[in-house]
């Protein structure tokens, strides 16, 4: 098949972008999309245009590592889809595809569409563990989780961290990554007793970086691993009763 | 070259024939030959079953109040690196950790889907230490320590206690406790599991364990660099010297000691289940200072991937082991049939695994069941629409447990493998194909995990150690975490504790010049090479030569047609080699021409690796060397060692070091599945 990309290049953090446009024939229906834009870097290699940069590493849709926006939509328009994982078999010929980086004021562009997505880190760093020394764990079975505990905590731990979801809010907010490792560690035993600090933590690291929730729902549409916004308010209701404990002087 | 030999070996049991005088001095000097001085594995003597705990106790330390003073870089963030982190932060070490990616959850440990092993025995079924052990020894076909890997199998309990205590979801049964399942290789269920993404939560939980020490302050974390050399000064490893993948920046920092978290080296053979940007430049600048590299031809191929359907494929995508749990593997008896297999009747399939290795069926150990489906495929019996595959099919599971079990148990593979195949694995079976995937051989290292160089240690993947000429399944996260969070941060306090008072060398030691120099060299001689083809293609190439010559078999002609034809691409490379942009922002072909440089060298080590090794043993199937019903032919007198290779310079052969195995706890057998 043979498609049209508009892609946006900007050579530096600081360069003003502009998007290219470039046409790639001979794309196999059975490529994933970063295996096509990896043809039309042969091709612009061969053509001495330095190649798109974006970031990709386990292509198996786990790491997180990749994503863009493909036609407006991070990821692209398959749901439950990482960037990754989507094959071209969901084109057809002659299509024109806009391919741009992820864009949210927390996101800051490095390259092309290589974006810099520190800012999940230092969420993570204000509290998104579980403050145990290693090696003096107690046996594992002496804290039994019922089975629905801890599948809906693997259900909100799913999360690859790969920044979607702040591309997709209009608002640019990190509700959903932020709410579903609140939730991953709040909804289990061993999270409890830094339930509140963490949730107070986390949230106010994630306000610094990112716009607002106005519950637009666009996160849990692009989410590749498809979290549920219920997980926000999980963490509403974990942040508020922080606050209210706090005020309360604990 | 005095090592390599030179020898015709007819194809099939060549050792039981009279070969050359030359040869057989050769075998006999081997036999005789006892471990390289140059290798001092530190093994402690004593009974197996108490050895760790005596050696700990043995150990010396170094007080909290001295630890402060103490700097460590570690390099890599998976499963190793993040947890060794982590507890070297916890425990009061001034640590500095460095990956290439954006953040250190992205480490390719987070792609492992099937499981983790620990010896817990939950299941009441038998499992014991001495079990995985044993099963541990045997899968890796003896050709690894003893020592190093019973520690493993102790360790194994405390490393889901740990992660459990960390809050890593585990699957659990419905009373509460922990839920187990089985895997290739093993009678016991012993592999505890996170859905199919054990090793995102395994990663996630030492990544988050790593993200508290940054925040406390412990460890300093640096993102988008690349170790590109490790310094020495004085003969013990001192510092790195690391490029800022950003801005192109090169920089020095030393430390009491190093170690190594880089993972395998698969991609060597370009198309590999490892994530893309997986390479083995810091071990392998390591091995160029001096640390002897391990069994570089050791390398797993994963029966369970998904065939490559184009030419243009990046990379292999893994369906986990765990499916052969429930999976039947067949293809069809005619290699003439083309029919959809839906359409096939029962007494038209060959369900190999299950006919040729009855007690263990399509459980057999990984080589067994890569080599089988090879068999099928070179008999002409593949599947797919390149013939490249075998039949992995849930049709019976699904019939006698339900879609939904088998939804629960695989959803997210099933669902995976649709995403890439356009095909639904609940009604058509799936097509998989073997892969490279695990490398088993790496940087040598001493029972404290560390290399030949002083104060340089390597652990996880990157290192050598545990796994022998093969991996049993659901233990490389089990190594990676041992590594990490319970052994490394004991041993090297036992190497710090000579060094307390002194002070790393300040970076501006001429050691530490040279080496940012050579690094900035290699990057500007990179750039001005102005060819015609791309580093992907050379690496394409690359992978090409190593998979049909040294990949899921071997003969010698194979490995010797490789050993021509790798220099002459390594030099059409160095002429051809087009990469554009600069070197002072993110040039993603640039980092790529570096580590494909490291592949060209690491490929003729391991083609020579292989060629000295006659026998075949584990993963590593040399043609020569199998049984008359195709099975690998192990010769425990001649090759029960570890072949360590120290490099001699450029351009010239690596000279190879024995380490000799013993067992004294368990009987060297012939493996047989049947």
């Amino acid at each position: 098949m043979n498609l049209t990309l508009h892609i946006w290049r900007q050579p530096r953090p600081q360069a003003r972008g502009e998007f290219r446009t470039y046409v790639v024939e001979d794309v196999n229906p059975d490529m994933s999309f970063l295996e096509m834009l990896d043809q039309l870097n042969e091709k612009l290699i061969n053509d001495g245009e330095e190649p798109v940069a974006f970031d990709s590493d386990c292509r198996e849709g786990i790491c997180g590592t990749c994503g863009v926006m493909i036609n407006g939509i991070p990821h692209g328009p398959q749901k439950g889809t990482a960037t990754c994982q989507l094959h071209m078999r969901k084109f057809s010929d002659g299509d024109v595809i806009t391919i741009e980086p992820f864009r949210a004021a927390g996101f800051p562009i490095v390259k092309d569409l290589v974006v810099n997505r520190t800012a999940f880190d230092d969420i993570i760093a204000a509290g998104g563990y579980i403050s145990v020394d290693t090696g003096g764990a107690p046996d594992a079975n002496l804290i039994p989780i019922p089975k629905e505990t801890a599948d809906l905590a693997m259900d909100a731990a799913a999360c690859i961290g790969c920044g979607a979801c702040v591309a997709a809010c209009p608002n640019g907010a990190a509700q959903l990554f932020t709410a579903a490792k609140i939730a991953h560690l709040n909804l289990l035993p061993q999270g409890v007793a830094e339930r509140s600090d963490r949730a107070e933590a986390m949230v106010e690291t994630m306000e610094n970086y990112f716009g607002s929730c106005t519950n637009y729902a666009e996160c849990e549409a692009a989410c590749p691993k498809e979290i549920s916004i219920d997980f926000i308010a999980l963490m509403n209701r974990d942040y508020l009763k922080a606050k209210l404990r706090n005020r309360r002087g604990g | 070259m005095a090592e390599k030999k030179k020898t015709t070996s007819p194809v099939r049991k060549a050792r039981a024939k009279a070969t050359s005088a030359r040869e057989q001095a050769e075998v006999a000097e081997q036999r005789s030959n006892p471990s390289s001085p140059a290798l001092d594995s530190r093994i402690p003597g004593g009974d197996l079953a108490t050895l760790w705990t005596q050696y700990k106790d043995d150990l010396r330390l170094v007080a909290p109040n001295n630890k402060r003073k103490f700097k460590i870089i570690v390099i890599g963030t998976g499963l190793a690196g993040g947890s060794a982190a982590a507890t070297l932060g916890e425990l009061g070490y001034d640590v500095e950790v460095f990956t290439f990616h954006d953040s250190p959850r992205r480490a390719h440990s987070i792609a492992a889907q099937g499981g983790i092993n620990a010896a817990k025995n939950y299941k009441g079924d038998g499992d014991s230490i001495h079990r995985l052990f044993y099963d541990t020894i045997k899968g890796g076909d003896y050709r690894s320590r003893e020592a190093n890997v019973y520690r493993l199998a102790e360790v194994s309990v405390n490393i889901i206690d740990q992660a459990a205590a960390q809050g890593v979801p585990f699957a659990r049964e419905y009373g509460g406790l922990l839920d187990n399942r089985s895997f290739g290789g093993v009678q016991v269920s012993r592999t505890f599991y996170a859905r199919g993404q054990t090793g995102q939560q395994l990663l996630l939980g030492a990544y988050q364990a790593l993200m508290r020490q940054v925040h406390l302050g412990t460890v300093k974390l640096h993102t988008r660099a690349e170790m590109l050399d490790v310094v020495l000064v004085d003969g013990h490893a001192r510092g790195v010297v690391v490029r800022d993948l950003l801005t192109g920046e090169v920089s020095s920092h030393s430390a009491h000691a190093v170690v190594l978290a880089t993972g395998g080296y698969s991609n060597v053979f370009y198309l590999s289940t490892n994530a893309v940007a997986c390479n083995v430049t810091a071990a392998w600048r390591a091995y160029k200072k001096g640390a002897f590299f391990a069994n570089a031809c050791y390398t797993q191929i994963h029966p369970t991937a998904i065939p490559q359907s184009e030419e243009f494929q990046s990379k292999l995508t893994l369906m986990s082991e765990s499916l052969r749990n429930d999976g039947r593997i067949w293809v069809p008896e005619d290699p003439a049939d083309k029919r959809a297999p839906d359409e096939i009747p029962e007494g038209d399939r060959d369900y190999y695994l299950e006919r040729m290795y009855p007690a263990f069926g399509n459980l057999v150990p990984r080589d067994v069941a890569s080599r089988a489906a090879k068999r099928m495929v070179d008999s002409g019996q593949g599947v797919g629409p390149l013939e490249n595959g075998v039949y992995l099919d849930f049709r019976h599971a699904v019939d006698r447990l339900g879609a939904d079990v088998i939804e629960d148990r695989y959803g997210n593979l099933f669902d995976m493998y649709e995403r890439i195949t356009g095909e639904n694995p609940y009604k058509v079976p799936m097509r998989i194909y073997p892969a490279p995937h695990y490398t088993m051989g790496g940087t040598w290292v001493d029972y404290n995990l560390m290399t030949t160089i002083p104060g340089l240690y390597c652990i996880g993947e990157a290192n050598f150690s545990d796994h022998g000429a093969n991996r049993l399944g659901a233990s490389a996260l089990m190594q990676g975490l041992a590594d990490g969070y319970f052994v490394l941060p004991y041993t090297i306090g036992d190497y710090l504790a000579d060094h307390l008072g002194s002070k790393p060398p300040a970076t501006e030691h001429p050691a530490f010049r040279h080496a940012e120099r050579g690094v900035r060299d290699q990057v500007s001689m990179l750039l001005n090479i102005r060819g015609t083809r791309s580093v992907d293609w050379f690496h394409r190439e690359l992978g090409k030569i190593v998979w049909d010559n040294c990949g899921m078999s071997r003969s010698q002609a194979s490995l010797e047609k490789a050993l021509s034809e790798i220099p002459a691409l390594r030099e059409e490379y160095y002429k051809d080699v087009r990469i554009l942009g600069t070197g002072d922002t993110l040039n993603q072909s640039l980092e790529k021409a570096g580590r494909v440089a490291d592949f060209f060298e690491l490929a003729e080590l391991m083609c020579q690796d292989a060629l000295h090794r006659e026998e075949s043993c584990g993963g590593h199937f040399r043609e020569e060397h199998q049984t008359e019903e195709g099975e690998a032919m192990r010769d425990d007198e001649g090759f029960a060692y570890v072949a360590a290779w120290e490099f001699q310079g450029e351009g010239e052969p690596a000279t190879l070091h024995r380490e000799q195995l013993t067992f004294d706890n368990v009987e060297l057998k012939t493996r047989s599945y049947k």
